[in-house]
């Protein structure tokens, strides 16, 4: 099995699904000849030419819009938004049109399209490029938001989205990109949307997360180990909507919850993970649930210290989780 | 001189490691601030690094072609600055945090050992385990649902029945009271037709809960003595006729056993005082409550500054407050600020009883009925009039010897009271 990078893996699934079915094609700011800033289409261009691998304006309402006529219209669009900070002139489209048409034309029309954006901080990236934005689209209903954090769930989540009959937000860490990197088969696979996945298992405290956070939380529970706390870690994959079952069992098993976001901490997603283990765990929880995330503060600072006060690392994922093992 | 790490710097946003292609300093080469000392290659860009100090290179620590992690060492450079300031500095932090640290270890704090969680609670409670019995492995001894787990996998559950000790959780004790009312309420003891039921209300009620309360927090101890009051009867039996024509009401012998007992407190004050849990309180000032039956009632009204008072004063304060209780005409002033009780049981023909003390106060004292005894006064056998005071104490306060001291005197008081030695004004 050949090892990859997290960029490597999202590059793969585009290539096999546009291989695979003509009807898939990409579109975005600079991902033609360029080959995406971070290189995620490198070689697309090349391969499926400018009609399947479309350059467009700085419009990202256009982009939306392109994209949702398109797949309205049968094709399955990929649309790339540059940084995930650049989605927010396409709010209106994606969720006034794309996530609605399904529910508002009584399943007349559809729209199968893929939106991809680059996420998170940790990469000197600052105010617009490092900022986490999935909890804007993570109250409505039909959107899905799929933030896989190995290569392997993103080749067969980018896939998965890629072939499913709703719209998907897709959002890629990019410090995750060239810092990640693991085993993917080359064959096809897809992995169900909607899924969370257990990274570790363990029996002291339980971790849930998402993102690049599973793999700080990864890290600080090989730390921990050697101290004899066994953590227990959910990647969450789907952000919306949650996998309810899996997050209940993971609560259950330590009944000692650590839930963690780069996102800033208030109306986060892991806010409505607390929700969940508060409405059905009760009986087996041995500690408050714990949340560790972005400080309230409007995004990501510039400078270097204020950056690493800002982000999450394994450090102060380590710290939370031995709090929580000795309460 | 002090040797500085050079770091790979971040060279583009998601670079996470580079690869050195090569070096452009050896070992030894003297070097500015900001003269580059590597070419590094990463997937995005081709880059220089450049040195952050001006000094000397004294280590490449990562060989050419190796790929390093941002913000990993790629080599020393010695530099003419010292930082054994720093450094020291430093290492004095460290050791005080260290400190720190092993105190708070030290200190064994119990504060969350009866904080449970839903989860301990429900695992108890299924499994029968008495959590009072657990030893906590959480923070400030919090016994964790793993705790419990561990018990349970073990299979040596300690419960509730294979214990001696009374202690038990407050989750336990709420259950023991709710199943007592439960059965109460059940299989109390029911009236049968032709009984009398007697609804328990005001003083009745308050009775009830001052006993209970004062036989549940009291640990009670007693002690008796006999008392040769041969002379005393004789005496009073002498003037109780003319008292009462001069005076109004009858002097009783209980006036006299008042007395007795408030100049022995004077002199044994630790009978004079109150528990009060982290210290004991001894009253400056006598106070003697007198126990008052009114039909199915029980009053205690005060003889206050009873030591300031003669025996006449005594009488008439008794005689005043038995009216006053008979006619209901008793006053909270007339009852508040006791210290110590003398009961008169003698006055129900009562020879010998343990009395329960009146909640907060040390002691209280049973003055029996005096009755006419054969006795042996100086080898011969002689009709003497013999009482017995009966004792009973709060042995948290006091003990044997000072009690037995207090009697003693009081016995010695109330054996030399006679026409000679009596004043009643």
């Amino acid at each position: 099995m050949p090892v990859m990078s997290y960029i490597q893996a999202v590059t793969a699934a585009l290539r096999e699904e546009m291989q695979r079915d003509e009807n898939v094609f990409v579109l975005g700011e600079d991902v033609g000849k360029k080959g995406g800033v971070f290189r995620a289409t490198d070689g697309l261009f090349d391969e499926f030419g400018e009609a399947r691998v479309l350059d467009t304006p700085l419009a990202e309402s256009a982009i939306a819009g392109v994209g949702i006529g398109a797949a309205m219209y049968g094709l399955r669009p990929v649309a790339e938004m540059q940084f995930a900070d650049f989605i927010m002139p396409a709010v209106n489209q994606i969720i006034s049109e794309a996530a609605k048409i399904r529910y508002r034309s009584n399943n007349d029309w559809n729209v199968p399209m893929t939106i991809r954006a680059p996420y998170g901080g940790g990469v000197h990236g600052a105010l617009y490029h490092s900022q986490s934005v999935e909890a804007v689209f993570a109250n409505q209903p039909g959107l899905k938001i799929v933030m896989p954090s190995t290569p392997y769930d993103v080749k067969g989540l980018l896939k998965a989205s890629i072939r499913d009959n709703d719209p998907v937000l897709f959002f890629e860490h990019k410090r995750a990109y060239r810092l990640l990197k693991g085993e993917v088969p080359e064959e096809d696979y897809v992995l169900p949307i909607g899924k969370a996945d257990i990274k570790r298992e363990g029996s002291d405290i339980t971790i849930i997360t998402y993102g690049l956070c599973v793999h700080f939380a990864l890290q600080a529970a090989e730390k921990l180990a050697e101290e004899g706390i066994d953590a227990h870690i959910l990647d969450l994959r789907t952000v919306y909507p949650l996998d309810k079952e899996a997050i209940i069992d993971a609560a259950t098993k330590t009944g000692k919850v650590l839930l963690v976001t780069e996102d800033n901490k208030e109306g986060s997603i892991i806010g409505e993970v607390a929700a969940i283990i508060a409405e059905n765990c009760l009986f087996d929880l041995d500690a408050p649930v714990q949340r560790l995330a972005g400080p309230e503060i409007p995004s990501m600072p510039y400078a270097p210290t204020m950056e690493k006060y800002f982000m999450i690392n394994p450090d102060k994922v380590e710290k939370a989780m031995k709090e929580l093992a000795e309460f | 001189m002090a040797a500085e790490k050079i770091n790979m710097p971040q060279l583009g946003e998601s670079v996470t490691e580079g690869t050195i292609s090569s070096w452009l300093v050896r070992v030894g080469d003297k070097i500015n601030k900001y003269d580059p000392i590597a070419e590094v290659m990463t997937d995005k860009v081709n880059a220089e690094v450049p040195s952050s100090f001006t000094g000397t290179i004294k280590e490449l620590v990562a060989q050419e072609g190796d790929t390093i992690q941002v913000g990993d060492l790629m080599c020393y450079i010695e530099t003419e600055e010292s930082n054994t300031a720093k450094t020291s500095k430093e290492t004095h932090q460290e050791r005080e945090s260290k400190l720190e640290d092993v105190q708070e270890d030290t200190v064994k704090d119990q504060s969350m050992k009866k904080r449970y969680s839903p989860a301990v609670l429900r695992l108890a409670q299924e499994n029968d385990i008495d959590l009072e019995q657990v030893e906590g492995s959480g923070k400030h001894g919090r016994i964790t649902r793993k705790d419990l787990e561990k018990i349970i996998e073990s299979g040596t559950k300690p419960t509730k029945e294979k214990t001696t000790t009374m202690e038990s959780s407050p989750s336990e004790e709420n259950k023991k009271t709710d199943t007592t009312t439960a059965a109460s309420k059940q299989s109390g003891p029911t009236s049968q037709p032709g009984d009398v039921e007697i609804p328990v209300t005001g003083v009745r009620k308050a009775i009830a809960q001052n006993m209970v309360r004062s036989k549940q927090e009291i640990p009670h101890a007693w002690m008796t003595v006999e008392v040769d009051v041969t002379d005393l009867v004789t005496y009073r039996n002498q003037i109780k006729d003319s008292f009462k024509q001069k005076e109004g009401y009858g002097l009783t012998f209980f006036a006299f056993f008042v007395k007795a007992v408030a100049q022995a407190l004077k002199e044994f004050p630790q009978l004079n005082s109150t528990w009060a849990e982290d210290k004991i309180i001894q009253r400056k000032d006598i106070n003697l409550s007198i126990a008052v039956a009114k039909d199915q009632e029980l009053f205690v009204p005060v003889i206050h500054h009873a030591d300031d008072k003669s025996i006449k004063g005594i009488a008439k304060q008794i005689h005043e407050l038995a009216m006053k209780a008979r006619s209901g005409k008793l006053t909270g002033d007339d009852m508040k600020g006791g210290t110590f009780t003398v009961n008169n049981t003698g006055s129900f023909g009562s020879i010998h009883s343990m009395g329960v003390i009146n909640h907060p106060q040390a002691a209280i004292l049973q003055v029996e009925s005096i009755v006419k005894r054969p006795m042996i006064v100086n080898d011969m056998f002689a009709a003497r009039d013999m009482v017995n005071l009966s004792l009973s104490l709060d042995h948290r306060i006091l003990d044997g010897l000072v009690c037995g001291q207090f009697l003693a005197r009081v016995k010695e008081l109330l054996e030399n009271m006679n026409e000679n030695t009596i004043n009643i004004y």
